[in-house]
């Protein structure tokens, strides 16, 4: 160290003989060696974790270390660790009827919270995020309901789904394309939805909904009831009531009748284990329109 | 031996040629901070801190005994609050979440009140930094308690400064292995009762101590206990002044917290010097009161000289005011040749002036009002801590939901956190819409749904307001007001919660 004893005149303090732009000093403020020391333990203990741990990068792969720790695995054992934590809570979710669920404050909770998860999974891409539903895809907040709003029917939809073919106990019901298969005239078709409209309160021309009752309880009652309350054992919505499942304007209304309409939900049994699709039924029923 | 050498603590540093003043002796001691002959990497000068005896030795003995007192002794002060409960008086409960303190209660969500208390706590400090330096490094920190506790411990076995020179020196006796263990194993004592009294603090102290012994206890405990007496035994001691210069940041921020009128420990150079030894036949015109006797210098733990001036290292102990008192004494000149002294004061007493103090300046009244402010806050938020919290989260995925008779409903999730040691029963319901209708989950008939909490808990309820079809064309927009109100079955005390509820836009 060229000029080590150098003399910063300002504060008396050596300097450490480094000078820059021909002027700049640097004092000597020593490194205490301890603290040198420890930076070599640091230098051994990174071996150290070289040796135990996943540290370098190979051509095809990385060097596992001795202890063989991964990430991953320590996932899959947490994982483990929570179903096995769980399965207490799902045994009795298991045993206990449907029915009875409700009336126990703790097994309600882990239902509604597992429902809650599986819901988000594999219903909200159809019936959204908040089971707020959307055209042609039922609301499942609300208290009406085309195939039944009690939990164990709500249970037998998910299980079997709704015209899913294939699914030996799905639910099975089509209405007429009377439009398409040309049953009815396109005038008649009007004159119906317009009484059909009038049924929950809508404003129709009075002779159409005079000339489209008739079309109705030759047409439609059968299966809608002849107060137009529907019948959730066939599947017919009550068509008196505010909630429209493809909308409650005439043209659409119009178009239901045309083309008979039919939607589809895939029968859930088999891709999920009966405890899910209990947890599944219980939060639906939960979200509020539950019978 | 004459009576004033017996008496003279410094006499046996003695060397004939070295003497300061007539029967003071020039103590052979360097401070390991000097400005010149420097290392790049600075090899540790061991400090014997030599014995300092008067005001601010005998103050910084209460401080010890005080502050170890409260620390090692706090845990097992018993607090009643009812059966059941934990009565430690101060007690961070880990399992339950909850910080207690004698009748306080604080919970996860209340930690803005622990916030609250640091802060208050950092801007006391600011404020006495201000007004009197590090008082906080040279009396309070616990680096500095502990180390002096340890320092007192090693000069008990070994003996003060000179003795342990001598000790060191020394080859291996019998005696002195004997000094330095016992001198270890005393500090290791300190340690572990350190390390045992931290874990105390989480757990119920009775029962964990007889946990401890047994090897019932958690693994954390052991962990931290064992974390703590080493690093107790290692920072004071082994590495005690080398944690305040080198690891500690809080000298290089206290720098800027000073002033020319904080007080700080200053050597009066220009009563002082120039120094040298005096002579008993000298007088004491044209010198200074110094005699270079370096008692400054041995009697601190920092080992540094203060009549270098305010330095980084200095951690303003008062130790070498003490000592220097106590030469001034002996020399028959006046005290406080280094003293609490301001920078301001100091440019005064220069040219013949008197002591000059401002304690009202705008960097401490600023401190003093922030101090105000802030204990205010917290001092609400203590008053305004309530046993009971009820929260309303609205679901806004739907915001409503169109029911087949005409009628909207809303969806929310109630929280009722009960933060008493009893179960209560709370009567949840609703106001400030007419004809709107409470339902919870799980109880879809009562008119006011009971909802019962247990102690120390929080319960979520999911509820559902209805308006009725003729009850929302009253309401204009597309949302209104609404109050939760949860009701104390047992006393009535009411709880309001302030919530919408949304519907479609007329």
């Amino acid at each position: 160290m060229a000029g080590h004893k150098e003399i910063d005149e300002a504060t008396g303090v050596e300097t450490t003989g480094h000078v820059w732009d021909g002027d700049l000093r640097e004092l000597n403020k020593p490194l205490p060696k301890w603290w040198l020391y420890t930076f070599y333990v640091c230098i051994v203990w990174a071996i150290g974790y070289w040796v135990l741990y996943p540290t370098w990068p190979t051509a095809n792969g990385y060097t596992k270390g001795m202890l063989g720790y991964s990430q991953r695995a320590t996932v899959t054992e947490e994982v483990k660790a929570g179903k096995a934590a769980q399965s207490g809570l799902r045994d009795r979710l298991q045993k206990t009827a449907l029915a009875d669920v409700r009336k126990n404050p703790e097994l309600l909770q882990f239902a509604v919270a597992g429902g809650k998860a599986a819901f988000a999974d594999n219903c909200a891409p159809c019936h959204g995020r908040g089971a707020q539903g959307g055209n042609g895809y039922p609301n499942l907040n609300d208290d009406d309901w085309i195939w039944g709003g009690q939990v164990d029917a709500i249970q037998q939809t998910i299980q079997h789904g709704i015209r899913w073919q294939g699914a030996a106990d799905t639910r099975e019901s089509a209405m007429p394309r009377f439009g398409l298969d040309e049953i009815l005239e396109p005038a008649q078709i009007g004159d119906v939805a317009d009484y059909v409209l009038s049924l929950s309160g809508g404003k129709a021309d009075a002779a159409a909904v005079e000339r489209g009752k008739a079309t109705y309880a030759e047409q439609c009652s059968a299966c809608h009831g002849e107060d137009g309350k529907g019948n959730a054992e066939l599947g017919a919505p009550n068509l008196t009531d505010a909630i429209w499942l493809y909308g409650s304007d005439r043209a659409t209304v119009m178009e239901s009748i045309r083309t008979g309409r039919g939607g589809a939900m895939p029968a859930w049994a088999g891709r999920l284990d009966p405890v899910t699709i209990k947890s599944l039924a219980v939060y639906v029923h939960s979200l509020g329109g539950g019978k | 031996m004459s009576t004033l050498e017996a008496e003279n603590p410094f006499l046996s540093d003695a060397k004939p040629d070295r003497q300061a003043a007539h029967g003071i002796d020039k103590i052979d001691v360097e401070a390991v901070n000097r400005k010149d002959g420097r290392e790049l990497y600075a090899g540790r000068k061991k400090i014997y801190a030599k014995r300092a005896r008067g005001v601010f030795r005998n103050i910084k003995w209460l401080v010890m005994v005080a502050t170890t007192a409260v620390y090692y002794l706090l845990p097992w002060l018993r607090w009643d609050r009812g059966p059941g409960l934990p009565d430690q008086a101060v007690l961070m409960d880990i399992g339950q979440g909850r910080i207690l303190f004698f009748n306080l209660a604080i919970w996860p969500q209340e930690l803005y009140l622990v916030t609250g208390f640091l802060v208050l706590s950092a801007l006391a400090l600011f404020l006495f930094t201000a007004i009197a330096g590090r008082v906080w490094c040279g009396y309070l920190c616990w680096q500095t308690v502990w180390t002096d506790l340890m320092i007192a411990v090693e000069r008990f076995w070994q003996g003060d400064r000179n003795a342990r020179i001598l000790l060191d020196k020394q080859p291996w006796t019998a005696s002195k292995i004997w000094k330095k263990s016992m001198t270890h194993a005393s500090w290791l004592v300190i340690a572990a009762a350190t390390g045992g009294a931290f874990i105390l603090y989480f757990r119920d102290a009775p029962t964990l101590a007889q946990e401890f012994v047994t090897g019932q206890a958690p693994l954390p405990s052991y962990l931290f206990f064992a974390l703590l007496t080493g690093f107790t035994y290692l920072l004071g001691g082994i590495a005690r002044e080398q944690v305040c210069i080198y690891m500690c940041p809080w000298p290089r921020i206290q720098g800027a917290m000073f002033d020319a009128d904080s007080l700080l420990v200053t050597y009066r150079d220009f009563r002082g010097e120039p120094r040298g030894p005096h002579r008993k036949s000298q007088g004491w015109e044209g010198r200074g009161d110094c005699i270079d006797c370096n008692a400054c210098v041995a009697v601190c733990p920092m080992g540094i000289d203060i009549r270098d001036g305010a330095q980084l290292e200095c951690i303003q102990c008062a130790l070498c005011i003490d000592a220097c008192n106590e030469i001034m004494t002996k020399i028959n000149r006046p005290q406080n040749l280094i003293a609490y002294d301001t920078f301001r004061s100091l440019e005064s007493e220069k040219k013949g002036g008197g002591l000059k103090m401002r304690i009202l300046r705008p960097r401490t009244l600023l401190y003093s009002g922030l101090i105000l402010f802030v204990g205010a806050i917290v001092g609400y938020a203590l008053l305004s801590k309530t046993v009971l919290e009820l929260n309303v989260i609205a679901e806004r995925n739907p915001l409503y939901v169109q029911l087949s008779d005409g009628s909207i409903r809303n969806a929310y999730s109630v929280k009722i956190l009960n933060k008493q040691y009893q179960e209560h029963t709370f009567a949840l319901s609703i106001e400030g819409i007419e004809g709107a209708r409470l339902t919870i989950l799980g109880d879809e008939t009562s008119e006011r749904p009971l909802v019962k909490v247990v102690p120390d808990d929080l319960r979520e309820i999911k509820a559902y307001v209805t308006v009725p079809k003729d009850a929302l064309a009253k309401i204009p927009g597309d949302k209104a007001h609404l109050d939760f109100i949860a009701t104390d079955v047992a006393d009535g005390n009411r709880t309001t919660r302030a919530s919408n509820f949304r519907k479609p836009a007329q």
